[in-house]
C-alpha cells in the first residue's frame, strides 16, 4: 500500500497493490442496493413471524404461532381424513366382504403394506416370500387353509403345529425309507407311511389335514426349506426324527406363529389378511 | 534489460485499460436512459417481431373440439396441444424442443448476433410499449426530462397517473395472460372477477404484474446489462464472422462537424458528422462507435437513425450497418453460411431434435403398458407343481374417457395366465395398475428367464387400441 497515492484525484480507497491496481468507490448498480434492502428487511420481518432468534436455550416464537410439530400434525390429520372414509367402512365388514370390494382391497393392500412391513416381514420377508424355517406365503400351498378367514384367524391366534419326534419310534432305514418317498412326492408308495401311522395327521393319500395343519406332503413344497448346504433329503430325515414343537425332544424344530390379536386391532388384522391373501395363493 | 521492457509494457496495457475504463460510463441504475423514438426500415421489422407476442395474448382463448386448444394442465398432470394430449410420461419430447431452441438461440447469435435481445425478448418488447406510452404521453425526450424535473403541478401528475395506470393496465394483462395458458381462459376471467379462482392464480397473477411494472417500467436495460445472463451467454457466441449492427470506422473515422460551406472535396473528415444520433436512440443508451460491447442488445435502431442523417446530409448510407467485424477490419467480402461448419454443426443437431420431435408426436400411443415383476419372491412354487410369478401391470391410458380393457400374456409354451378374462377399468389421464399372475409348468421350463410379452387391449368407438410391454418369467435355478 502506497503512502502517497499515486493516483490523485481518483475515486480509490488509496488501496493499491503491484503499483497500479487499486480499490475504487464505485457503487454497485442501483436495482442490486434495492433488492439488498428488501432481504433485510424480509429477514427482519421473517424473523418477527417465525421462530428465528434464539431466546435462552429456546428461540422466539414467532406472532405467527407456527411450529413444525404443529404442521406435522395438520399434515397427519389431513391423512387421517382421507383415510377415515375407508377405515369407517372396513369397521362393519368381515375379511372377506372387504376382499369382494375391489376399492376398498386395493385400500386395504395399500394401507397394510407398512403393517406387514413392520409385524410380519421379519420372518415371512417383504414379499412374503419365506424363509429358512419361515413359511412362503406367496404360494397356494397352506397347512391350515387359505380362506381369507382361516388366514386372519392365523393372524389373531396364531399357530403352533405339533408333529411328534420319531426318532425314537423308528428306525433309521425307515426312516430313510419314508423320507425318498416324500421326496419323490409319492409318501404312499412306502408301506411304512401307512403302518406306522403317519396317515393318522397326514391323511391316507398324504396330502395332509387342514384342520391340524398337517403338510401336504405331495407337492413338493416344504414347510421347513432345506437350511444352507442341507440336502432336501437330510431336511426330511432332520424333520421325521425330531419333529416340530416337540417338548421332548431338544433338537425338535421350532415353528410358532404368534398371535397378534392383542397386539393389532381387529381392522388392521382384517386389512393384513386381505394383503397376504392376495400375494398369489389366497383361497 | 528486457525484464524492465515487459515489465514497462506491462504498465502501459494496464493504464490503458484505465484510461480506456474512463470511456465506459456504466449507468448503474441512476441515469434513466430516455431513447428518441424514430421511424425506419429496422423499426418497422422490430413491431413485426414484437407482434409474435400477440399470440401470448389472444392464444389461450382459441378452442379445439370442447376445449382449449393449448393447455398445460398441471393439477391433472396433462398437456393439451390442438388434438394431441401430452403427459408427464411423454416428458423427454420437453427436452428436446428446449434443446431445439436452445440451439436455434445458439444459430441465430452465431450469424447475426443478439437477434432474440433486439426482436424478441420480452424484457425488449415490453420496455419499448412501455416507453412508447411514455412517449405518447409524456412527449420526446428532452420534455421527458424537463417533465422529470419538473416540480409536482397538476398537469404533471395527471400525465404520471395515466401512464402509470396503463403500464399496469398491461402489466395486470400480462399476468392473466400467463396464467390463461394454465386454467381455462373464460372460466379464469369468470373465476377472476367472482373471486372463485385459485390463490396460485392470484399469487402468479401479482408476481406476473410486479415484475412486469417494475422490469419493463423501472429496470429496463438495467436487466440487460446486469441481470440478464443470456445477454452474456450470447455476447461469448458471438465472433468475427457473425454479422451485427456496426460501426464502419474505416469510413466514419475521423469524425468531425461538417464545416458550413466547406466544399465537398476538401473535407478532411470522415463521414460520421458526431450528430450523436445513434446513442439518442438506443434503447441502452450506449455508443456503437465504441464497437462491439455488452450494452447493446443489436436492435438496429442505430442504423435507422445514422441512415436517416446521412440521407440528410447527402452522403452514402450504411455507415452504421448489418456487418462482420471480419469484413470490416479487412475490406472483404462475408464467408458464404455454407463454409461455416459452426452453422452445420448447428443444424444437424437442431434437424436431429426436430426428427425426435416429430417422431414422439406421431407416435403417441393412447394406452401404454409398464410391467414391473414382483421381486421378492421372483417367482413361487405353487402346489399344483406350476412356477407362478407376480407383476405389477401400470396401465396408462391418455384418452379423455374411461375404457375397459383387457391384458394378455405371450410367453413360453404353457402359460397360463390367472384372471384372463377380468376386465380392468383403465381410468382416463392416470395410470391404473393391476396385478397379473403367470404360471407355468415347473417341467414345461426351459430356462431360468424366459422372455414374456404382455398386451392390454381395449376399444373406444370401434377402434382397436392396444399396447404392449417385453418382461420376464423366472423360475427357479437349473
Amino acid at each position: 500500500m502506497a503512502d502517497n497515492n499515486p493516483y490523485p484525484g481518483e475515486n480509490n480507497t488509496g488501496h493499491v497493490w503491484d503499483d497500479n491496481l487499486r480499490e475504487l468507490t464505485n457503487p454497485p448498480p442501483r436495482w442490486w442496493m434495492l433488492a439488498f434492502w428488501a432481504s433485510v428487511i424480509w429477514w427482519a420481518v421473517y424473523g418477527v413471524l417465525y421462530p428465528m432468534w434464539p431466546v435462552g436455550h429456546e428461540s422466539n416464537k414467532g406472532v405467527m404461532g407456527w411450529t413444525q410439530m404443529d404442521e406435522y400434525k395438520k399434515g397427519v390429520d389431513e391423512v387421517e381424513a382421507v383415510r377415515a372414509e375407508f377405515e369407517t367402512q372396513i369397521k362393519g365388514m368381515s375379511a372377506a366382504d372387504i376382499l369382494a370390494a375391489p376399492g376398498l382391497s386395493q385400500y386395504a393392500v395399500a394401507s397394510a403394506k407398512v403393517l406387514f412391513g413392520d409385524n410380519c416381514a421379519a420372518c415371512h420377508g417383504g414379499g412374503g416370500q419365506g424363509g429358512p424355517g419361515y413359511p412362503v406365503l406367496a404360494d397356494d400351498d397352506w397347512l391350515y387353509g387359505g380362506g381369507i378367514d382361516t388366514i386372519q384367524q392365523t393372524i389373531s391366534m396364531g399357530r403352533k403345529g405339533i408333529m411328534t419326534a420319531h426318532g425314537k419310534i423308528l428306525s433309521d432305514a425307515e426312516i430313510g425309507s419314508l423320507a425318498k418317498a416324500i421326496e419323490a412326492g409319492d409318501p404312499t408308495s412306502d408301506p411304512n407311511f401307512t403302518q406306522k401311522g403317519c396317515i393318522a395327521c397326514h391323511g391316507m393319500d398324504g396330502k395332509g389335514m387342514a384342520v391340524l395343519g398337517s403338510a401336504n406332503l405331495t407337492d413338493g413344497i416344504y414347510r421347513f426349506s432345506p437350511a444352507e448346504g442341507e440336502s432336501l433329503l437330510d431336511s426330511i430325515v432332520y424333520t421325521i426324527k425330531y419333529g416340530v414343537n416337540d417338548a421332548t425332544e431338544p433338537k425338535s424344530r421350532e415353528a410358532v406363529m404368534p398371535a397378534f390379536g392383542e397386539r393389532l386391532s381387529d381392522d388392521d388384522i382384517k386389512k393384513l389378511a386381505v394383503y397376504v391373501h392376495k400375494f398369489g395363493g389366497g383361497q | 534489460m528486457s525484464g524492465n521492457d515487459s515489465t514497462a509494457t506491462q504498465q502501459s496495457v494496464v493504464d490503458d485499460l484505465y484510461a480506456e475504463s474512463v470511456h465506459w460510463h456504466l449507468n448503474t441504475g441512476e441515469e434513466t436512459i430516455h431513447a428518441k423514438r424514430m421511424g425506419g426500415y429496422w423499426r418497422k421489422i422490430k413491431w413485426l417481431s414484437a407482434a409474435v407476442w400477440i399470440i401470448f395474448f389472444i392464444g389461450p382463448y382459441f378452442q379445439w373440439g370442447e376445449r382449449q386448444a393449448i393447455l398445460f394442465d398441471i393439477p391433472n398432470r396433462q398437456f393439451h396441444i390442438l388434438g394431441i394430449t401430452v403427459l408427464p410420461q411423454d416428458f423427454w419430447m420437453l427436452s428436446l424442443t428446449l434443446l431445439f431452441f436452445a440451439l436455434l438461440l445458439a444459430v441465430a447469435t452465431a450469424l447475426a448476433g443478439r437477434v432474440y435481445c433486439g426482436f424478441f425478448c420480452f424484457q425488449t418488447v415490453w420496455t419499448d410499449v412501455f416507453t412508447w406510452l411514455e412517449d405518447r404521453l409524456e412527449g420526446p425526450p428532452q420534455k421527458r426530462r424537463k417533465l422529470d424535473e419538473a416540480p409536482m403541478s397538476f398537469s404533471k401528475a395527471r400525465i404520471k397517473l395515466t401512464k402509470h395506470f396503463l403500464w399496469l393496465v398491461v402489466s395486470v394483462l400480462t399476468g392473466i395472460s400467463f396464467v390463461a395458458w394454465f386454467y381455462d381462459a373464460f372460466d379464469l376471467w369468470r373465476d377472476l372477477f367472482t373471486i372463485q379462482a385459485s390463490p396460485v392464480a392470484y399469487g402468479t397473477i401479482a408476481l406476473f404484474t410486479a415484475g412486469t411494472y417494475v422490469l419493463a417500467g423501472y429496470m429496463r436495460e438495467q436487466a440487460c446489462f446486469w441481470l440478464c445472463p443470456y445477454a452474456r451467454i450470447q455476447g461469448v457466441m458471438i465472433d468475427k464472422t457473425t454479422v451485427v449492427p456496426a460501426y464502419d470506422f474505416h469510413r466514419g473515422e475521423p469524425r468531425g462537424r461538417i464545416k458550413k460551406g466547406q466544399p465537398e472535396e476538401e473535407r478532411t473528415t470522415g463521414d460520421c458528422v458526431d450528430c450523436k444520433m445513434c446513442i439518442a436512440v438506443c434503447p441502452t443508451g450506449v455508443d456503437i462507435r465504441h464497437g462491439q460491447q455488452e450494452g447493446c442488445i443489436m436492435c438496429a435502431l442505430c442504423i435507422d437513425a445514422c441512415d436517416e442523417v446521412m440521407e440528410k446530409v447527402g452522403r452514402p448510407t450504411g455507415l452504421i450497418r448489418y456487418e462482420s467485424y471480419e469484413s470490416l477490419e479487412t475490406n472483404t467480402k462475408p464467408k458464404p453460411l455454407y463454409k461455416r461448419p459452426r452453422v452445420w454443426i448447428y443444424t444437424a443437431i437442431m434437424s436431429l431434435a426436430v426428427l425426435g420431435i416429430v417422431y414422439g408426436l406421431t407416435s403417441l400411443a393412447p394406452l401404454e403398458l409398464k410391467a414391473i415383476h414382483d421381486r421378492q419372491p421372483l417367482f413361487v412354487l405353487q402346489s399344483d407343481g406350476s412356477i407362478q410369478n407376480k407383476y405389477t401391470l401400470k396401465i396408462l391410458n391418455k384418452l379423455t374417457e374411461d375404457i375397459p380393457v383387457t391384458i394378455s400374456a405371450e410367453g413360453p409354451e404353457g402359460l397360463i395366465m390367472v384372471d384372463e378374462q377380468l376386465v380392468t377399468t383403465a381410468r382416463h389421464g392416470k395410470v391404473t395398475p393391476r396385478t397379473v399372475f403367470l404360471r407355468v409348468q415347473k417341467e414345461l421350463l426351459t430356462a431360468e428367464t424366459i422372455p414374456v410379452k404382455f398386451t392390454v387391449k381395449g376399444e373406444l368407438d370401434g377402434q382397436q387400441l392396444q399396447g404392449s410391454r417385453n418382461s420376464v418369467f423366472i423360475g427357479p435355478k437349473r
